[in-house]
């Protein structure tokens, strides 16, 4: 069995979780081709996908165009593994409020029940490197960088918080949904990453 | 993860500091980088007002640039360009979800630290403005704020690199609306790079300190670079372009992104073309949409441009001797 692993290709930092997501592969010994999408037929094809970090405003309109947003929301539905990072947690959530501009009218994929702030530590020179724990998903040590990142500040029912940093969270699963506000790609550690294409293995078998 | 070629973990703008949840850092490499890596296949564009910021972040901009005047007004006008007004920027910073940058002088450290108190998320150390330090570029290293430079050539790129920039830019030739220099900065980089990529692959060491002499730099910064065969940071378009097609020429030449200058906003069709150019940066190698964001803009819309031969000021040779 081989998996397919899709990184929505729109924009943002999609080749580093290309390059994460394939040592994660390999450190497994699990087969599987790893590629950027854009359109509506590759995504179609995938056994799981990752949102990558970016700007999610720019990502929502874009994906709105090619009509990739729908087919993302479909497959997602349908219950394939998906890890959004930074922006793609922004895109997974129900709605999304700026920390300073207030309510953004954004195209998100309404996913998650969670109530999200952008830019919720502040601003570029606030951005941060600091450790944190997924303690219920075995990674006890992670070096999280937070880049203009957003948090979490209330969770529906059914979604679980896999971590928070100075009582904001940052992490939050919900089955096959992930969502963490830092960017596990531009670390050398690819242990969240190896922890996703596990969850595509289980989904697929 | 990222290349942190060159990267130095005792600069001033590292700031330890301690949380209720442990440990942080702030202006890292690992930051300031990754901040310019979330850019990527994006659109920054040249605001001068809120409303044109706005009309920017709806068109789908990564990130929008501040200035005083847009770089082909700054060539008319003549005289000293400056940082922007700082109140600008700040309701700028306050109207927009989208990162916000701001030009400075080369070499003016302070209207550097003036935008970095300002929280501004990109500091552009930009040839568009008067040069104050001819002889020294900004030693970014004491910034929490990570900058980006304009290069021209890889020994230029390096030398910014050098200095702690956290993302390149071309030159080209800005205010021009002609993408001609744009273009040939992008081929020499990427000509260059193969270069020394080839020099390293051959495993001639002498030949790389060679190339370290010529260009200026360290010779580990070099040896770096020719090992991962591009620059160790993010590497935009910028100088020059005005329509889709120029965007998408650009992203095909291999630049991470693009920066819009005047030929956004001193176009008659600001908001179409706006959309248009990031419609064809999203999507620079599939034809047909480049051709349909061609099709959103009007030519006789687009700003006049100049030609590089007739210049008497050309921006892009300001700082690179440095």
């Amino acid at each position: 069995m081989s998996l397919t692993i899709g990184v929505l290709a729109i924009q943002g930092d999609v080749h580093e979780n290309i390059t994460s997501t394939k040592t994660a592969l390999e450190e497994l010994g699990v087969e599987g081709t790893v590629v950027g999408v854009k359109t509506a037929e590759a995504i179609s094809k995938l056994d799981g996908l990752i949102i990558p970090g970016g700007e999610s405003t720019t990502i929502g309109q874009l994906s709105l165009v090619n009509s990739s947003l729908k087919i993302i929301k479909e497959k997602i539905e349908r219950g394939i593994p998906v890890l959004g990072i930074c922006a793609g947690m922004i895109m997974l959530s129900k709605t999304a409020n700026d920390r300073v501009v207030g309510k953004t009218d954004q195209p998100l994929l309404d996913l998650l029940d969670i109530k999200l702030e952008r830019n919720s530590f502040g601003r570029q020179k606030e951005s941060f490197e600091a450790d944190i724990s997924m303690n219920s998903i075995n990674i006890p040590k992670f070096n999280g960088v937070f880049i203009r990142a957003p948090s979490v500040s209330d969770v529906g029912s059914g979604v679980e918080v896999l971590a928070k940093f100075n009582e904001k969270i940052v992490a939050v699963k919900k089955g096959n949904i992930i969502g963490v506000a830092f960017h596990p790609e531009l670390t050398k550690d690819v242990s969240l990453h190896k922890y996703f294409v596990n969850l595509i293995k289980k989904s697929k078998n | 993860m990222l290349p942190l070629s060159g990267e130095r973990i005792d600069a001033k703008g590292i700031i330890k500091d301690k949380s209720d949840s442990g440990n942080i850092l702030r202006g890292t490499s690992t930051l300031k980088r990754g901040f310019a890596h979330m850019l990527k296949n994006g659109v920054v564009m040249d605001v001068t007002t809120v409303e044109q910021a706005q009309i920017a972040e709806e068109a789908g901009a990564v990130s929008v640039m501040v200035l005083d005047k847009l770089p082909s007004d700054v060539r008319k006008a003549g005289g000293v360009a400056r940082t922007a007004s700082i109140r600008i920027i700040e309701d700028i910073m306050d109207s927009v979800t989208i990162p916000v940058m701001a030009k400075c002088r080369i070499g003016h450290v302070y209207e550097a630290k003036v935008l970095e108190e300002t929280n501004v998320d990109m500091i552009d150390e930009s040839e568009v403005l008067t040069p104050a330090d001819e002889n020294h570029h900004i030693w970014k290293w004491d910034f929490t704020t990570p900058f980006v430079n304009g290069a021209r050539s890889l020994s230029e790129a390096l030398r910014r690199i050098e200095e702690g920039a956290a993302m390149i830019r071309t030159k080209g030739e800005p205010g021009t609306g002609n993408v001609a220099e744009a273009v040939t900065h992008i081929k020499k980089v990427n000509d260059e790079l193969r270069s020394i990529k080839a020099i390293y692959d051959s495993g001639d060491n002498q030949d790389l300190v060679r190339m370290a002499r010529e260009f200026k730099v360290s010779y580990d910064l070099v040896e770096e670079t020719a090992k991962l065969g591009r620059l160790p940071v993010v590497n935009f378009a910028a100088g020059g372009i005005a329509t889709p097609a120029d965007a998408a020429y650009l992203m095909s030449l291999g630049c991470d992104g693009i920066f819009v200058g005047s030929g956004i906003f001193n176009a008659n069709d600001a908001k179409e073309r706006a959309r248009a150019i990031v419609l064809a940066t999203t999507f620079w190698n599939e034809s047909e949409k480049v051709k349909e964001a061609q099709k959103m803009i009007d030519e006789r819309q687009s700003m006049l441009g100049l030609d590089v031969k007739t210049l008497e000021l050309r921006m892009q040779e300001r700082g690179s001797s440095a």
